[in-house]
């Protein structure tokens, strides 16, 4: 499927800025499941200091906003060839050791509400990918899409508890148990094709655990299905923070008030 | 003249007879008057406190600073014993940097099944960031500090091989100029090596390891927590010394994709960071979001390869004292030879055998926290009371995995001055080694740090040890 993707996320400050960089993490790679065919990231209102890969394999940018701008625009426009992958998206490519993605991380810490769920499913379920198509499906009766009740810094325990969140919120709580169950389980940023809409209302988010025999394989909890050729994988990590498409640090402003457009479409 | 018979003196060996490394040293002091020689030692403290090298002892709020005590008889060694020493350093030193290159790559060691994993997976100083990063000339530990204990004629141990950040070579240079300042005489008649070069021989080793895209001259700084750090007298030190700009994090910034400092002409990009701000606190873009003292972007910036950080952030990892236990496997897996260098025998406490063990001997065993520096939070059995010993007990069965235990072993003794004359003490040794694309450079010197109460085993600056010069002859 060839999909083409325009974004853009436009921050802009109350006061002016005196010294800004973000970390922007918006180009995805070829990969299996996807064929870049082209594209292109500008920025406006900020420069860009330098690029690196990091050591998920993500393409990351360093941008130094504008001396006393007021807003910041960071656009991406690009073709995709995806293909349907059943979910099972390849093998293990780069240097970080499976053992790292059972790490419990800041925004995906177990407390009593998460170990609770995942008491569910028994102890002795690693590496039987059964198990988790069931979590997934568990966590959606637990926790209803519902969007502007949980930010960027929720934590997976503290949506769970809420029993509303967005994809990310689904993400972490995915991650979460799933780890608990003794599986590798990684973070992915993205984009998926609503196939009844053009204008995306956010970039999207979902899971990949790492099952022996199948390799990484994809669980996007709010969607209720594995990732099919309607996604583009664009960075990875332990969890948000780091596969996150913008982050940043300000100094020196004001309130900061993000707005982004995104259309995906065939 | 040795403590005991068991003790080996670096001046008169296991018995009376002067050894050759102070043969010209022994007569010179034969000739010398007591009463002067103490005389002096009263000036060395004079000069110390004016020159101001004093060191924070953590705990000890009375004292917030106060002076390290110097003993004025120096810790002599011959240039052959040091030509041995600096084999086994050098090969020890390659062998670090290829087990962290190993470590943040492919991870071979572990897949050969000659390290555990379970090391690095619950070791904070690793460091997932640095994960496929090749960093400029491949070095990672650019400084490094081997502390070193003698218990024999050709008996040397790695205690530590400090190499994150090791800290006291200006106690080795300001030791030697008070040293040529009341005795210039005494360095007429002995052949000692000098240790001034040590600043230059850091700038040039800094310098070589700039990344390839800097210029013909690499703009060198050094970055410190501040003022308040323990260290800082020696950060401001070792950059005027080098004759290099000193700077703290908020002097630094994101500049052109480079790291630069604020100077009088404006932004200056920097090429390699001397850095004595632990990884932690490096930069909040990447690491703790609320440091003040580090750099915004300058790990982006290091990825990118834009700049070297030295030693590179992730080191520590070799520090922690359960992967000591494994270095002389780490030695032989990656230079292919036995260690030259001994390791001291440890029993890592998280493995029930060596916990059952030590918790039957702690009354002659030295017991130290995994992450421990300093000579903080260790128990010394043959100096511990009962007391301590059982408090020490329950706090090692709590958590059996945060402590390793050494035999104690009789570190050498070289004599202070004392108002009763020469009387041995006991004393560790830190050489301070160089690592370059160029290889590898050892100061012929150190630091001597001594432990100034009678018997005592403790030598850290932070328990009451003091120093003494290092000399390393000249051959011949």
């Amino acid at each position: 499927m060839r999909l083409t993707v325009d974004h853009t996320s436009t921050y802009t400050y109350e006061t002016g800025v005196s010294y800004a960089l973000q970390q922007v993490r918006k180009r995805p790679v070829s990969l299996p499941s996807q064929s870049i065919l082209s594209w292109d990231l500008s920025i406006d209102g900020a420069r860009l200091e330098t690029s690196y890969t990091d050591h998920h394999g993500n393409l990351v940018d360093l941008v130094q906003v504008d001396p006393d701008a007021s807003s910041v625009t960071v656009s991406v426009k690009g073709e995709v060839e995806t293909h349907d992958m059943s979910g099972m998206m390849g093998g293990h490519r780069q240097l970080v050791p499976l053992w790292l993605y059972k790490r419990p991380t800041g925004l995906t810490a177990p407390a009593k509400g998460l170990r609770a769920l995942a008491g569910k499913f028994g102890s002795n379920t690693a590496q039987d990918v059964g198990v988790l198509h069931e979590v997934m499906a568990e966590i959606a009766t637990h926790v209803a899409y519902q969007t502007n009740e949980t930010d960027s810094e929720t934590t997976a325990e503290e949506a769970l508890q809420k029993g509303q969140g967005v994809c990310q919120d689904h993400a972490h709580i995915f991650i979460s148990v799933a780890r608990l169950l003794g599986f590798p389980t990684r973070y992915v940023s993205g984009y998926l094709m609503m196939t009844d809409r053009i204008d995306q209302d956010a970039g999207h988010a979902w899971a990949e655990a790492w099952v022996d025999g199948l390799g990484w394989t994809g669980f996007d909890v709010s969607n209720g299905i594995c990732p099919d050729a309607r996604y583009i994988q664009v960075a990875t990590g332990l969890d948000y923070r780091d596969a996150a498409p913008i982050r940043g640090m300000v100094y020196g402003a004001g309130a900061e008030n993000l707005v982004v457009s995104i259309q995906v479409q065939q | 003249m040795g403590e005991s018979d068991d003790v080996f003196d670096e001046m008169h060996g296991f018995g009376e007879a002067v050894r050759s490394p102070y043969a010209r040293y022994s007569s010179w002091f034969e000739g010398a008057t007591p009463s002067a020689l103490l005389k002096k030692s009263r000036e060395a403290r004079t000069f110390f406190r004016r020159t101001g090298i004093t060191f924070n002892v953590y705990g000890d709020v009375e004292a917030d600073e106060r002076l390290i005590p110097f003993d004025l008889v120096p810790r002599i060694i011959g240039a052959s014993e040091w030509a041995l020493l600096v084999r086994g350093i050098e090969q020890r030193v390659r062998a670090i940097n290829a087990f962290l290159y190993d470590i943040y790559h492919r991870q071979e060691i572990i897949r050969a099944g000659r390290l555990p994993e379970h090391l690095i997976r619950e070791n904070d100083a690793f460091l997932p960031k640095m994960i496929g990063f090749d960093p400029p000339g491949g070095i990672y530990t650019h400084i490094v500090g081997i502390d070193l204990v003698r218990t024999g004629p050709n008996e040397f141990f790695v205690l530590e091989d400090n190499a994150r950040t090791p800290s006291g070579v200006s106690y080795m240079l300001e030791n030697r100029e008070t040293m040529l300042k009341m005795f210039p005489e005494l360095f007429a008649q002995v052949p000692v090596q000098r240790v001034s070069g040590y600043p230059m021989a850091l700038r040039r080793s800094l310098e070589r390891s700039a990344p390839q895209s800097s210029a013909d001259r690499p703009t060198v700084a050094v970055l410190t927590p501040g003022i308040h750090n323990s260290a800082y007298f020696e950060h401001a030190f070792l950059a005027d010394q080098m004759g290099v700009e000193l700077v703290e994090g908020h002097d630094l910034r994101v500049v052109d994709g480079r790291v630069a400092m604020r100077t009088t002409q404006g932004y200056e990009p920097i090429d390699v960071l001397y850095r004595r701000v632990d990884d932690d606190f490096l930069d909040p873009l990447n690491f703790r979001p609320d440091s003040m003292l580090g750099v915004a972007g300058i790990f982006d910036v290091y990825r990118a390869g834009g700049i070297t950080i030295a030693n590179a952030p992730g080191t520590g990892i070799s520090d922690d004292k359960a992967i000591y236990s494994y270095m002389p496997e780490i030695v032989e897996f990656y230079t292919g030879q036995a260690p030259l260098l001994k390791n001291v025998p440890t029993w890592r406490c998280a493995e029930p055998d060596a916990l059952a063990y030590v918790l039957e001997h702690l009354e002659e065993l030295v017991v130290k926290e995994v992450h421990g520096s300093g000579g903080y939070g260790m128990l010394v059995g043959p100096a511990a009371s009962k007391r301590e010993i059982a408090a020490f007990r329950r706090k090692l069965t709590a958590k059996p995995a945060n402590y390793i235990a050494q035999p104690t072993l009789a570190l050498s003794t070289v004599p202070i001055l004392t108002k009763a004359g020469l009387s041995p003490r006991h004393v560790d040794l830190r050489p301070f080694v160089l690592v370059s694309p160029d290889g590898v450079d050892v100061t012929p010197g150190g630091l001597t740090r001594v432990a100034m109460k009678k018997g005592s085993l403790v030598v850290n600056s932070s328990q009451g040890g003091g120093t003494k010069d290092t000399w390393v002859l000249k051959e011949g």
